[in-house]
Formats: C-alpha cells, sequence, structure tokens
C-alpha cells in the first residue's frame, strides 16, 4: 500500500569535492573573522540595506524627506538658540553653515550606531531561520544610515552655495573622513548590536547616551571655545577629530591631525575589537534571540 | 557513492528556560561584577540532541521524524548553520539551502518582484541565478498578475506560493525543509511534493521534517526517527514511521480500566472490567495509520454464568456512530457453554476510517439482553497515510471514510456502444 515513491536510482551528476565545503564543530572562544564569508554573501549586505531604506520610505508619509528634517530641525533650533541668542562663536563661519556641518555627520553617526544596536534583535526572525554572516545584520543598518547622509547632504551644497561658500582641494578630505565615520559607526554598532541581545536595557539607554555624547562632542559649538590646555581631553572623544576634520574640509581651515589621528586609531582599533566580540556572541544568537 | 554529509557524534544542549529568558538585565551582570559573586541559580542542562551520527547520500530524500521537541528541528538549525553543535562534527560536501519557513524575510510591504530578490538574496542565492529563474519563479506561483503589488495585498495561498517558489529554485546540493508542508491548500501542497520530487531526482540530497506522515512516507526514500533527542531508528520510512506512531501512541491511553468508567449508564452491572487495544503487530497502542487494522480486547468478570455477545459502536469525534460490530448481527461466533468470566477480543482490520479521533461504545450481554454498557469505553486517533499511493491524503471533509475505487473515463465520442446511448 504504501512503498516509497522515491527509489534512490544512484542519479549522481553531482561531482561531490574531495575536501568538504563547510565543517560545521563547536568553536571555543576566539574565532576568526572570516571575511571571505562576509565578502561571499555582499549582495546580501546590499539587498538588506535596500530592504531597509524601500520600507522605510514605503511606510513613512514624508519619505526620504525624513533624511533631510532629522539634521535640518535640530541646525534650526540651535542656530536660533545658540547662533542667534547666546551669540555662541563659529570661528567666523555663519552658524547655520557651522552647525549643520556637524549636525550632519552627527545624525548620520547616532543613526548609524542606534539602528545598527537594535538591528539584530530586531531580525530574529532572519537569525533563526537562515545562516550567513550576521555581521552583515548591522553593517547594513550603517549602510541605510548613509544612504540619509547622503540625502541630507544636498542640503548642506544648498547652504553653502546661499553663503558663499566655495569648495576648495580640502573639500576632498570629506571622502576619507566619510569612510572614518561610517567604519566608526560599524565599529560601535557590532559592538553594541551584540550587547544588546543579552543586555535587552541597553536599547533604552543608548538613545539617552547618545544625546549626552552630542554634547561632548564639539557639535553646537567650536573646539577653539574649550581653553587650549584641555583641548586634549576634547580629542579623547574619537567623534572630535571627525567633526572638527568635516568643518576643516568644508570651510578650507587647517585640519587638526592629532585628533584625527587619535580618531583613526580609535576607529581601527574598535573595529577589530568590535568585531571579534561580535563573533564570539555571535554564536548564540540564535538561541538568545 | 560518497556521502555528502557526514554527521559525526553530534549533539546540542540547551539551558533550561534558555530560549526565553536567558538574556540578562545590564544591573544584573553589574551587580553581580561588582559584588564579585556568581550567584547564578544551579544550572539546568537539557540535551536536545545527543549523540546522532548519520551520513546521507546525493539523492537521498530523507524524512526526520519524531515528536515535538525530539529535536528535528534542532538537527535542521545545526545542518544549515543557524546554531552551533555543543559537541561533535558535520562535514557537508555540498551547499546547504534552508527552507525552514516559507518566505522568511519577506516583508508585506514590498512588492511580490521586489521580496523574491530579497528572499532570493536571503536564502543564498546569486542576484544573477534570481533573474535568470525570475520568471520561473513566477509561473511557479501563479501571480503574473500581482508580481507588482505589495504582498500584503496577496491572499494567504498566492503568499504562500510565492514564498516556496523563491526556495524551490534554490540550487544548493543540500536542501532542508521543515514543516513548510503544514501550510497551504492541497493542490499547493501537491505542487510543493512535485517540485521536491524533481529537486530529488536531480541527485541532490533533501532533508524533510513533516508531522504529516503520508508525505514523509510519499516522498522520502529514507527515515530517520528521533526520540529525545537521540537517533532512534535510520531505516525505510514504512518501517520507521510504523515504529514511530507505535512509540508515539501513549501506552497508557492504549488500555482503559472499566470498573468505575463515567461512561457507564445507571443500573449495569459493572461485568466489563478492563479495556485495551493492540496495533494489528501487536504492540499496545492506541493510534494507528489510516489503512491499519486495531483489536480491541475486553475482559469481563461476574457471579453469574452467561452466554456473552458483544457490541462495539465506532463513532467518529462528533459522536456520530461510523460502524458497528455485533455477535448478535455478523453471528460470527457461539459460546456453548454459559461462563462467569473471559476476555473478547475483536480484530479490526485494513480499517478504511479517515484521519482523527474515534471512541467505542461497548456493551456486552446475553443473546437478548445488554446487561453492561459503557460509552465512550475508549478512544483511538487515526493518523494519515498516503493510502492511494499519491501524496495526498484525503480528509475528513471528504467524507467519513476512505475507499479504493477505479475510475474508467469514457469519452463522448466512442461512447455508442454504452447503454445510454441506446435511449436516444
Amino acid at each position: 500500500m504504501s512503498a516509497p515513491a522515491i527509489v534512490s536510482d544512484g542519479v549522481s551528476g553531482l561531482a561531490l569535492p574531495e575536501k568538504p565545503l563547510i565543517t560545521i564543530t563547536p568553536s571555543r572562544g576566539w574565532v576568526a573573522l572570516d571575511l571571505s564569508d562576509i565578502w561571499a554573501h555582499r549582495e546580501l549586505l546590499y539587498f538588506l540595506t535596500w530592504r531597509d531604506i524601500k520600507i522605510r520610505y514605503k511606510q513613512t508619509a514624508l519619505g526620504a524627506i525624513w533624511a533631510l528634517i532629522q539634521p535640518l530641525f535640530p541646525m534650526l533650533i540651535f542656530t536660533l538658540f545658540f547662533g542667534r541668542l547666546a551669540k555662541m562663536p563659529s570661528d567666523g563661519i555663519p552658524y547655520s553653515v557651522f552647525a549643520y556641518a556637524a549636525l550632519l555627520p552627527w545624525t548620520y553617526f547616532a543613526s548609524a550606531v542606534g539602528n545598527s544596536s537594535t538591528s539584530v534583535i530586531g531580525s530574529s526572525n532572519l537569525i533563526t531561520r537562515v545562516y550567513f554572516p550576521r555581521m552583515i545584520i548591522p553593517a547594513a543598518a550603517v549602510m541605510a544610515a548613509l544612504v540619509d547622509f547622503a540625502i541630507a547632504f544636498v542640503l548642506l551644497g544648498a547652504l553653502m552655495a546661499w553663503h558663499r561658500i566655495p569648495p576648495t582641494v580640502s573639500t576632498l578630505m570629506l571622502l576619507p573622513l566619510i569612510a572614518l565615520v561610517t567604519l566608526l559607526s560599524l565599529g560601535f554598532g557590532l559592538l553594541l548590536a551584540g550587547l544588546t541581545v543579552k543586555y535587552r536595557d541597553l536599547r533604552y539607554a543608548l538613545p539617552f547616551l547618545i544625546q549626552l555624547w552630542m554634547f561632548a562632542t564639539p557639535v553646537i559649538y567650536p573646539a577653539s571655545l574649550v581653553p587650549a590646555k584641555w583641548r586634549w581631553v576634547l580629542s579623547l572623544n574619537p567623534m572630535t577629530g571627525v567633526i572638527e576634520g568635516f568643518r576643516s574640509a568644508l570651510f578650507a581651515r587647517p585640519f587638526a591631525w592629532n585628533s584625527l589621528a587619535f580618531s583613526a586609531v580609535f576607529t581601527l582599533a574598535m573595529l577589530v575589537f568590535a568585531a571579534y566580540i561580535f563573533r564570539r556572541q555571535e554564536r548564540f544568537f540564535a538561541d538568545l534571540i | 557513492m560518497r556521502p555528502i554529509i557526514h554527521v559525526e557524534n553530534l549533539s546540542k544542549q540547551y539551558q533550561i528556560g534558555a530560549r526565553e529568558a536567558y538574556y540578562e538585565t545590564l544591573r544584573e551582570s553589574l551587580m553581580k561584577a561588582l559584588s564579585g559573586k556568581k550567584n547564578r541559580a544551579p544550572e539546568e542542562f537539557i540535551w536536545a540532541l545527543r549523540g546522532v551520527s548519520f551520513d546521507a547520500m546525493p539523492g537521498d530524500v530523507i524524512g526526520i521524524i519524531g515528536r515535538n521537541g525530539a529535536g528535528k528541528s534542532t538537527l535542521l538549525k545545526i545542518l544549515s548553520r543557524i546554531t552551533e553543535p555543543t559537541t561533535g562534527r558535520i562535514d557537508l560536501y555540498g551547499r546547504v539551502g534552508s527552507l525552514l519557513e516559507v518566505g522568511t524575510g519577506f516583508h508585506p510591504e514590498l512588492t511580490g518582484r521586489e521580496n523574491i530578490l530579497l528572499n532570493g538574496a536571503i536564502l543564498g542565492m546569486r542576484r544573477a541565478e534570481i533573474l535568470r529563474k525570475f520568471d520561473e519563479i513566477v509561473a511557479f506561483a501563479e501571480v503574473e498578475k500581482f508580481i507588482d503589488t505589495p504582498v500584503k495585498r496577496y491572499s494567504s495561498g498566492m503568499y504562500l506560493r510565492l514564498a516556496f517558489a523563491v526556495a524551490a529554485f534554490l540550487e544548493s546540493e543540500i536542501l532542508l525543509v521543515d514543516e513548510v508542508l503544514a501550510v497551504g491548500d492541497a493542490s499547493f501542497q501537491k505542487k510543493c511534493l512535485g517540485k521536491m520530487r524533481d529537486v530529488s531526482h536531480s541527485g541532490r540530497t533533501v532533508f524533510f521534517v513533516s508531522h504529516n506522515m503520508a508525505a514523509v512516507e510519499g516522498l522520502c526514500n529514507r527515515c530517520l526517527f528521533i526520540k529525545e533527542g537521540q537517533l532512534a531508528g535510520d531505516g525505510s520510512p514504512h518501517e520507521l514511521i510504523t515504529k514511530y506512531v507505535a512509540a508515539e501512541a501513549v501506552p497508557e491511553n492504549a488500555a482503559r480500566d472499566l470498573t468505575l468508567h463515567p461512561g457507564r449508564p445507571g443500573g449495569m452491572t459493572g461485568l466489563m472490567r478492563r479495556v485495551s487495544m493492540r496495533s494489528q503487530s501487536g504492540i499496545a497502542a492506541s493510534a494507528i495509520r489510516m489503512g491499519e487494522g486495531i483489536s480491541i480486547q475486553v475482559d469481563f468478570s461476574g457471579t453469574r454464568r452467561f452466554r456473552p455477545n458483544i457490541n462495539f459502536t465506532i463513532k467518529n469525534y462528533f459522536g456520530v456512530p461510523v460502524f458497528s460490530i455485533s455477535t448478535r448481527v455478523q453471528k460470527r461466533f457461539q459460546t456453548e457453554e454459559a461462563i462467569t468470566a473471559g476476555t473478547l477480543i475483536c480484530h479490526l482490520r485494513d480499517l478504511p476510517l479517515l484521519q482523527g479521533n474515534y471512541l467505542v461504545d461497548i456493551y456486552l450481554g446475553e443473546e437478548y439482553a445488554n446487561l453492561d454498557i459503557v460509552y465512550d469505553a475508549i478512544s483511538f486517533e487515526v493518523l494519515p497515510a498516503d493510502v492511494f499511493d499519491s501524496g495526498q491524503v484525503p480528509t475528513t471533509h471528504d467524507g467519513t471514510i476512505f475507499w479504493p475505487a477505479e475510475i474508467e473515463l469514457i469519452p463522448a465520442g466512442e461512447a455508442v456502444s454504452s447503454p445510454s446511448a441506446s435511449r436516444a
């Protein structure tokens, strides 16, 4: 009544490789980063980024305008209160451009870190159902924030044209600076994404901490406001080099190489550290989520 | 032939409750760190999988059966690298595609087209590969007209077809499928089974977890039976499914004490003491598969001598009688001697009952009068089976019982000699 419908008839058009493609064994302690595996899944990074952006713009009435509003509104408020009323010094640059030039990378950093920190717990349906290098999830969150950054960047161009601030050779420095802030965001994002899986309350603490962090960074005030002998303290903040670097690149002023160098070294160290921490925690994601 | 998968001594341990509340709050961790105490509750572990070893050959279609929580899904999750084993080793000589849920990563706001691209990428397909197969996927899913509509506007059937279609075109040499056929209507299931058959014929290896024993039997050439995390059997689907069904049936349900049974109406003698059931193979069982038989045994003892007659009424779960067996009607046995105690066994062979639960009423008495009656004395379950060898299981929507038939088709033009033609 019920003979098996399929008899293994020895069809094997498949030539099996000599060595296993993949060997699965329990991992202990620190694990290799396995960058080749991430490279093999690079298209997924593209698709997840694309999905994040597409969904966000489909679900919101304002769509891409949100990307402009996020740095624009704080800029207007800060310009009113700090620029006009408190007469905050802005190194001789119109306060609105001065603030926006910093709010742009800051907003990018803040939303990249914020989104990537919750990205892993937000992707539980993927993590429990299909394998791919998990680092792609926070990386896609950072990439989606980069797209917002690009949109908001258009407004910066408009503001600079309005105030007749011409681009110079220094403006080219923006490219390495954007790369730097992207990697820094990725470093923090990876670290926090992994930790948030285990410590769920980080989700609530983080927006608050990022808010505080902004005030510890020369976003709404110039670094020159801090007395010279204390300026090194400000430079211990890796975002100081980035923000000041943005202003130097845009307004053709000398770069603060010290704080920039510190930022770069910090970013690399952070990225490597965070990647290893993430890999170490990754193996528990599917069980914990 | 060399195996495409080699699994050796695979185990997976979970902390009890780990899946619910393993994560701690930062405060707890800080307190722990500050107080320097490791005040963890005594850790309890369970082995979701223990010491599992097997090899799979190219072209094998392996059904994984076992009750819920036996470790079937854990095995698939380890094979697909979603979670790591605690001990053991797996060598994979091919790429693994896993379909542990239809539509992983599908987003309701995205259109059918967008979801195909996204889902394909998530399942590990290359963009070029997805684009090459795009038309085939859409045709398989039968959603051509709605391909640019957000999937939230799809009917559930369309959604499932689309989701399965993407996975069906995965080119990995090893395909892991978990219970995806539990969803969808009959024609969709048929289509999926057909596709999986094609996959296996192309020499690829399929692992198939399902509670649908009929599908497992119809599709697989080999079966792994997992019981409490261990491999309890590895062999032919028919043999293992029978073993599983027998093991699945809780032995306590296979017998029932009748002395104080609530189903006995007032004024009865309490002559019947115990009822028990056995499967065709003779093991105590409260579940059989469609098409199999069951024996019902009644032990009785009283004080007065009588010539026993018995009647069993098999009712479906709504209480509607499906059929009765009565020694008064069927006259299948005659007792010469009147007795006070004994055992009556009724062998019901090759039952054409559809899947579901059935209740048994038992009447015991003399030629003209019942001495003892117990309603709903015992119940048994009939599990689905591919009784027509078609990959399809008749359901209770199709009637009360199943019955094999031969169907002839006489095309209209050639029907001259048929009796109806003479009427003209």
